[in-house]
């Protein structure tokens, strides 16, 4: 074997330690210069109660987009969501409605409440997984057919019109979303701790080395003794259940569900994924950068709220042009790397 | 000897330098890849580029031919200074490179293939007439019988880089550089390439041409630049060059022992005992044993089975029948995972597509088979990479940094971290298919090396190769299979090139019953 010409260069190896990764950071300088814009127009915005106002509103889509990195990175895309997100507070509510006659409107029945809650998530990630894998057939389609299930769900349960939740389980369980800790808002605290696990799991276990791996290549994956279908259902799973942590939230904030419950939700959790730098075809996922893309998303509509220079009716346009500018950016940055 | 080899005793050392590189130097990041090299390119001259996996050939041609830039140096068109934005500018001026990996669009026609970007137009609309017709004129001057309507994916490998070539020629390129463009080709291919080749030297076309095949090398080319750890060895006549002196100059060293020395098993006990496995239309009734250290080798041509067998064994694939034993007891593997319980482990001959994940760098590579080693609840980083240093150590990983992409190492370095990879798992049993397609002598015998370590220590290896010389140097039996049947399995005297291609056309041994029925 040779030893002449072994390695030298491998005294390079901690030259990468010095580099700074402005692709890793671009979601965050990003949202400090929002925040500075936003301080620019007006002085309010920093204010405690702006802030907490814009990490509340951020919590609903930034768990649903913890969820949906996972899904994303293992290769996958879950289009239905936002449905899930109303056929599960309708069904929430009619369970809680329905036990007040029974346990009264007291903790009992909001906590039986959030269980079906858990169950159905869980149970509606698992069918988006299941049908997708065994059945091969594409996520897209299968998530765009339960996308409609879900959906006309809710609007059977409700009757075409809106289910409003009992009033004393209303006042029962409206800490979740309006109480806090130590003066941070309860969605906030749940949202950090989302996003901590979330991290935790793609970033340090076996699980989410796996998802990374499935979703950069399949057939690699199956040819590293790789369960490729379990651990594909389970990124499903974990977005149903991060879907039913939202909801969970989401019910005591306006007490009802109807069939426009959550629309367009899905789109906002995969821009909130993708602006944070998650790769859209798989094998590249950052917790991280999807929370920073769920804030500042809540961020642009905040500011525009708090500014006439844009019309309120243009969130939508300016979402928008976001979405498509930070990845335009991310690319950019990646082609410049690679032909350094 | 051809005609070629004749021409290239006298090479026209007048003839006036098309293209030049000077002083070129290149660095990816960190890493440097190319140090002051220069080369050039006469008219009317088959250039040859030799170097192992990772001496930077492929860099320094896509520097001539304008994909990357260099980090100093400069390059020479007909003597004047010339610079090549992108590819597209160094194809208008002629030069054009035919990339080992072949660029084609897929579900696009020949034709539109060919004429692709280039479309030849009548006012607004497409002339299909007209690019069929010379579609179908320059495969006839490659005597390629390929009908231009047909979709590339159709194609096999081979025409498919006759396309490739019908389109350079198409593209009037008189600066023309073929990156291995051999590795795919059978024998017969072979020739009309070469035809073509000095068909266009003659034409005075400027050819650089990379290879591993010294005897190719040795057929066609004029002259040779050697490259070894990016740095420019020689430039010189092929005339007066042998095999071993381009060899010894490529490495660097004398490869005095291409196999390792290994002490035959004939006694020892039997691992792994396959019975009567079939595959539904790809393999019949296959039977053989496994002894403790030995090599055993699986010979065949493409199509015979041995893959599918393989991928049975393991749990890849469906077994219609069969069973298999492990030290004598029967077990079941219905899965990947089940043959990794059992201490067997696959070394896939698609390392692109089923061995590594490309876009990611080594470690997650290397750890990937063996994951729960590395901790069931948190992976253990440091664990992690205190691996990856033990195996750039034991397989001598030539990264320029450890924090580059795999898809960027050279073949050799894939192939050995594909080996480090599946070690991790500390297999006693490894089958290895095609260990070293693609690759250059040096590493080649390292891995032979590496196989005869793994038996030395009392692992089994099956081996599944195309390359009668890795076959012969390394198994000490070799089973043979012809249309899904072992034909036979060859032992002692038995075991040379004749009695091999006789079992494998099935001309001996079993009959191979057609499995096709």
């Amino acid at each position: 074997m040779s030893s002449l010409e072994r390695n030298e260069a491998s005294i390079s190896k901690t030259s990468s330690s010095f580099n700074i990764d402005f692709k890793a950071l671009g979601p965050f300088l990003a949202l400090v210069g929002l925040f500075i814009l936003g301080t620019a127009i007006n002085e309010a915005f920093l204010s405690s109660g702006n802030l907490s106002n814009i990490f509340t509103r951020a919590a609903f889509i930034g768990i649903i987009a913890v969820g949906a990195t996972f899904v994303i990175t293992a290769g996958g895309i879950d289009l239905s969501v936002g449905s899930m997100a109303a056929f599960i507070s309708g069904a929430m509510i009619v369970v809680m409605n329905t036990l007040v006659a029974t346990l009264g409107a007291g903790v009992e029945t909001v906590l039986i409440g959030v269980l079906v809650s858990i169950l159905l998530g869980i149970a509606a990630g698992a069918i988006n997984g299941l049908v997708s894998t065994k059945g091969k057939i594409e996520a897209f389609i299968v998530t765009l057919g339960t996308m409609g299930i879900y959906r006309s769900l809710v609007t059977y349960m409700a009757d075409g019109g809106t289910l409003s939740l009992d009033f004393g389980v209303r006042g029962v369980y409206r800490p979740i979303y309006y109480g806090d800790v130590l003066g941070i808002p309860v969605p906030v605290l749940v949202f950090f701790a989302v996003a901590v696990a979330g991290y935790v799991l793609l970033n340090m276990t076996p699980f989410g080395r796996k998802c990374f791996a499935i979703g950069s290549n399949e057939q690699v994956a199956r040819y590293s003794a790789i369960h490729v279908d379990r651990v594909k259902t389970l990124t499903y799973v974990i977005q149903g259940l991060c879907v039913s942590l939202a909801t969970i939230i989401y019910v005591p904030r306006l007490g009802s569900a109807s069939s426009s419950t959550g629309v367009l939700w899905e789109l906002e959790a995969i821009a909130a994924v993708i602006i944070g730098g998650t790769m859209l075809k798989g094998g590249y996922g950052r917790i991280w950068g999807t929370v920073v893309g769920a804030i500042m998303l809540t961020t642009i509509g905040n500011i525009l709220n708090l500014t006439d220079a844009i019309s309120n009716y243009l969130n939508g346009a300016v979402q928008g042009l976001i979405i498509i500018v930070a990845v335009f950016l991310q690319r950019g940055d990646w082609r410049r790397k690679k032909s350094k | 000897m051809t005609d070629a080899a004749i021409d290239a005793v006298h090479p026209d050392q007048q003839a006036p330098i098309r293209l030049s590189g000077r002083h070129i130097s290149k660095s990816f990041g960190s890493a440097r890849v190319l140090f002051d090299v220069s080369i050039d390119l006469r008219a009317g001259e088959v250039h040859a580029l030799l170097g192992e996996n990772g001496a930077g050939k492929s860099t320094l041609v896509k520097i001539l031919s304008g994909y990357h830039q260099p980090s100093s140096g400069e390059l020479f068109l007909d003597q004047a200074p010339v610079e090549f934005l992108d590819s597209e500018s160094g194809e208008n001026h002629g030069v054009i490179l035919i990339h080992q990996e072949l660029n084609l669009a897929e579900q696009l026609t020949v034709e539109e293939n060919i004429f692709l970007g280039r479309e030849i137009k009548r006012g607004w609309f497409l002339d299909k007439a007209a690019m069929r017709h010379e579609a179908k004129k320059l495969l006839d001057q490659l005597q390629c019988d390929i009908d231009p309507r047909t979709r590339i994916r159709d194609l096999p490998v081979s025409d498919r880089q006759m396309v490739e070539i019908a389109k350079a020629l198409s593209k009037k390129a008189d600066i023309l550089i073929l990156d291995e463009p051999t590795a795919v080709l059978t024998g017969r291919e072979v020739e009309i390439l070469f035809d073509q080749i000095k068909r266009l030297r003659k034409q005075g076309v400027a050819i650089l041409y990379i290879s591993h095949k010294l005897d190719e090398i040795k057929d066609i080319a004029d002259r040779v630049t050697v490259l070894r750890d990016g740095c420019l060895i020689t430039t010189q006549p092929v005339a007066g060059l042998e095999k071993d002196d381009m060899a010894r100059l490529m490495v660097g060293r004398d490869i005095k022992q291409m196999f390792p020395d290994r002490e035959p098993s004939h006694a020892a006990d039997v691992v792994l005992s396959v019975r009567d496995v079939c595959v539904d239309g790809q393999v019949r009734d296959a039977s053989f044993d496994l002894r403790r250290g030995e090599v055993l080798g699986f010979a065949g041509i493409v199509g015979a089975g041995r893959t599918a067998l393989m991928e049975a064994i393991i749990g890849l694939r469906e077994k219609s029948a069969g069973q298999i034993e492990r030290n004598g007891a029967p077990i079941q593997i219905n899965s990947l995972q089940d043959a990794k319980k059992y201490g067997i482990a696959y070394l896939t001959k698609d390392r692109k597509g089923s061995g590594l994940l490309l876009n990611m760098e080594m470690r997650p590579n290397l750890t990937l088979l063996a994951l729960e080693k590395f901790g069931r609840v948190i992976i253990d980083r440091k664990a992690e990479e205190a691996a990856l240093e033990a195996a750039i150590e034991a397989f001598d990983i030539r990264a320029a940094d450890r924090k580059s992409k795999v898809g960027d190492f050279s073949g050799g370095n894939q192939q050995k971290l594909l080996l480090a990879k599946v070690m991790e798992t500390d297999p006693d049993i490894v089958i290895i298919d095609e260990p070293t397609r693609g690759i250059d002598i040096g590493t080649k015998s390292q891995i032979y090396h590496f196989i005869g370590d793994l038996t030395n220590r009392g692992k089994s290896v099956i081996l599944l190769s195309s390359e009668m010389p890795e076959m012969l140097g390394l198994s000490d039996r070799i089973a043979v299979m012809a249309a899904g049947c072992i034909t036979g399995i060859l032992e002692g005297n038995d075991r040379n090139e004749h009695e091999i291609m006789r079992h494998a056309t099935g001309i001996s041994g079993k009959q191979g019953v057609s499995v096709h029925e």
